[in-house]
């Protein structure tokens, strides 16, 4: 094993906007090794060849100006399309669900385009013209409201992060050495999102004071539908959104209107909402029963369990990439839908030794958070991982922590530590612990 | 309580976030949003069937006339009999749950048959949604009950009889600890 004395000191200097970018910039020519599986992020060809600067090529007059800004030639972001766990790049006829690159994006927004992507029947296509939404069961009024009423009711914007809860499901048994991050945890994204308070609806119809539970139906073909329990944090965090990222929601991800519940389970939040019915009792739809329900090792099966527990992974670097011996920016995301991260630490010896990393700020609850931490290292076969902990307190648990309290059939809300093996040809690969 | 900022928006509108603010009641803007739903309308879109039989309809069903329809509609996905198909498996696994590999289907995991009504009406067959009437969708469930032994070969259900059943895994699930204060079915 490594020995932790001979890692580069902690972060001395404080870390400017330009020492990012030169880190930056040494990490993406370190980087062009990387051949990954999946889409590969960084394309620099020009600058790794650019050796004096005579070689630069000369400016040149630029294209017209345009109506949408499109990436640069040289930039190439996908999601990825998967079937079932072990099931990627299949057809998108075949894909349940799309996973955003997290080893390609920087800061902690994701673009609107690659937000992770769940449905269970397919994207509709929606007229919001045409659109409703019902309002009804144990409340004083039974509402029916258009998209230009929620559009005219007073707003909130929201940062947070929604995960499906079947993130990270590849590692429950075994780990596949040939998945990057974006295959294991790209059901994770953040954005800003804006709509009308759930409270402000609740309150227009004069929900009964018996009424725990509300059921949350989408007008998708499968009219997927969700019983929320109403607790006054749900009541005062939630959101009837109707824009993301400051654009009208893409239709992907709920056009023209859908449930935004901050900390919970990426499924509860149904896009395509039109109605919302208030009960005293879950209402025991397939997705709360059949789906989205844990197998213990005893065969019994946990229900409702709906939060996102405290996470974090290093997305650089991270699987199949390929480092060499030298400085590195370990670079990562961390998330807690109990609220904010207060402190993400890393281990470059397997977990033997850790340290804090350096939080970039703002550290907005229940969004995620990026995290990052200088590394020297030595070119010795090691392990790299981190842990995270939230503002309530909890750690991310040990893989062997994990399993030991939830066995390896749960499926759901695997949020154990990730570690990454560096071989001695600097490969980074999945692997258990 | 209520302490989200908000935005923009126009004079008007302004007072009356105000009023809620101050009052957190809905009178004070329940007039200016929306309309009233009719009975009618909400019953066509009302479609949730819970485990105490709210929302269950009248009608009735024979797994003989589902097992004909499931031949009809659903067979090409889910395969004959409701095993081997190109989507989800829908019969056996009973027991298997506290193996290595548990096999969830609506015979060894569903903890309601409501449950199996509401999803079948709502959600299937896959491309058609919502085109299966009352009666077959009972008939529907029959069958794939019956293919899982939880009801006889020649079964009829209906409300009554379906409220009745007792699924194989009814008693298998907990509820989060963190939910659990709030309120169940029985
Ligand atoms: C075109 C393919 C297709 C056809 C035809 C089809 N289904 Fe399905 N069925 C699916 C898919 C896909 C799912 C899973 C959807 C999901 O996971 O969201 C499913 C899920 C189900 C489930 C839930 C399984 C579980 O354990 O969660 C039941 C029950 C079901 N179908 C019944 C039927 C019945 C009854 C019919 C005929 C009326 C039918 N299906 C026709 C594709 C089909």
């Amino acid at each position: 094993m490594k020995n932790p004395d001979r890692i580069g000191p902690p972060p001395q200097r404080d870390v400017q906007p330009s020492d990012q970018s030169d880190a930056g910039r040494a990490s993406r020519r370190v980087f062009l090794a990387s051949a990954g599986a999946g889409v590969v992020g960084l394309v620099a060809a020009g600058v790794a060849s650019a050796e004096s600067l005579a070689d630069v090529p000369p400016r040149q007059l630029g294209a017209p100006l345009s109506a949408r800004s499109e990436r640069s030639e040289f930039v190439q972001l996908g999601r990825i399309p998967e079937s079932t766990p072990g099931k990627r790049n299949v057809d998108p006829m075949d894909a349940i669900n799309s996973k955003t690159p997290l080893q390609d994006l920087y800061g902690v927004i994701t673009p609107s385009d690659l937000h992770y992507e769940r449905s269970h029947s397919g994207i509709p296509s929606l007229d919001p013209a045409l659109h409703r939404i019902l309002l009804h069961g144990m409340s004083h009024k039974q509402l029916v409201l258009t998209v230009d009423d929620l559009k005219s009711m007073p707003s909130v914007s929201r940062i947070a992060f929604l995960e499906c809860s079947g993130n990270g499901w590849e590692n429950w048994k075994h780990a596949d050495p040939g998945l990057t991050a974006q295959d294991l945890y790209g059901m994770v994204s953040t954005h800003e999102w804006t709509g009308v308070p759930l409270s402000y609806l609740v309150s227009l119809v004069g929900k009964s004071a018996d009424s725990t539970w509300m059921l949350a139906e989408g007008g998708d073909a499968s009219g997927m539908a969700r019983s929320i329990p109403l607790t006054d944090e749900i009541l005062s965090e939630a959101i009837v959104a109707y824009a993301q990222n400051g654009e009208p929601l893409r239709p992907a991800h709920g056009y023209p209107v859908r449930l935004l519940i901050p900390g919970f389970e990426g499924n509860m939040s149904v896009k395509w909402l039109r109605r919302l019915k208030f009960g005293d009792k879950p209402f025991m739809t397939r997705w709360e029963t059949a789906r989205y329900t844990s197998v213990m090792p005893d065969g019994r099966a946990r229900q409702f369990h709906l939060r996102q527990d405290v996470n974090s992974l290093i997305t650089s670097p991270s699987g199949m990439m390929a480092i060499k011996p030298g400085y590195h920016r370990i670079s990562g995301l961390a998330w807690s839908g109990h609220g904010s991260i207060v402190k993400v630490e890393v281990s470059v010896d397997g977990g033997l030794h850790w340290r804090d990393a350096q939080l970039n700020t703002p550290v907005l609850p229940k969004a995620q958070a990026r995290f990052q931490a200088d590394w020297d290292w030595d070119g010795t076969p090691t392990k790299i991982v981190s842990r995270s902990t939230d503002e309530k307190g909890h750690v991310q648990p040990t893989r062997d922590a994990l399993i030991g309290a939830l066995g390896t059939n749960a499926v759901f809300h695997f949020n154990a530590q990730q570690t990454w093996s560096v071989d001695a040809q600097g490969a980074v690969r999945n692997v258990l612990a | 309580m209520r302490k989200e900022p908000f935005a923009m928006f126009s004079r008007n509108r302004c007072l009356i976030a105000l009023a809620w603010l101050a009052l957190a009641t809905s009178a004070a803007v329940a007039h200016d949003f929306g309309r009233t739903a009719t009975a009618e309308e909400i019953r066509l879109w009302d479609i949730d069937v819970r485990p105490d039989g709210a929302g269950l309809p009248q009608g009735s069903g024979t797994v003989a006339r589902g097992r004909q329809l499931f031949n009809m509609t659903c067979f090409a996905c889910h395969g004959e009999n409701g095993v081997g198909g190109i989507r989800d498996r829908l019969v056996g696994g009973i027991g298997s749950l506290a193996s290595e590999n548990p096999v969830r289907t609506v015979g060894s995991y569903w903890p309601y048959a409501t449950t199996l009504f509401d999803y079948i009406r709502r959600a299937m067959p896959y491309f058609a949604p919502g085109s299966l009437s009352d009666d077959d969708t009972y008939a529907l469930s029959a069958y794939i009950l019956a293919l899982n032994g939880i009801v006889a070969a020649d079964a009829q259900l209906d409300r009554t009889s379906l409220l009745k059943l007792k699924m194989p895994n009814r008693d298998g699930f907990f509820t989060d600890p963190e939910f659990a204060a709030l309120k169940w079915p029985q």
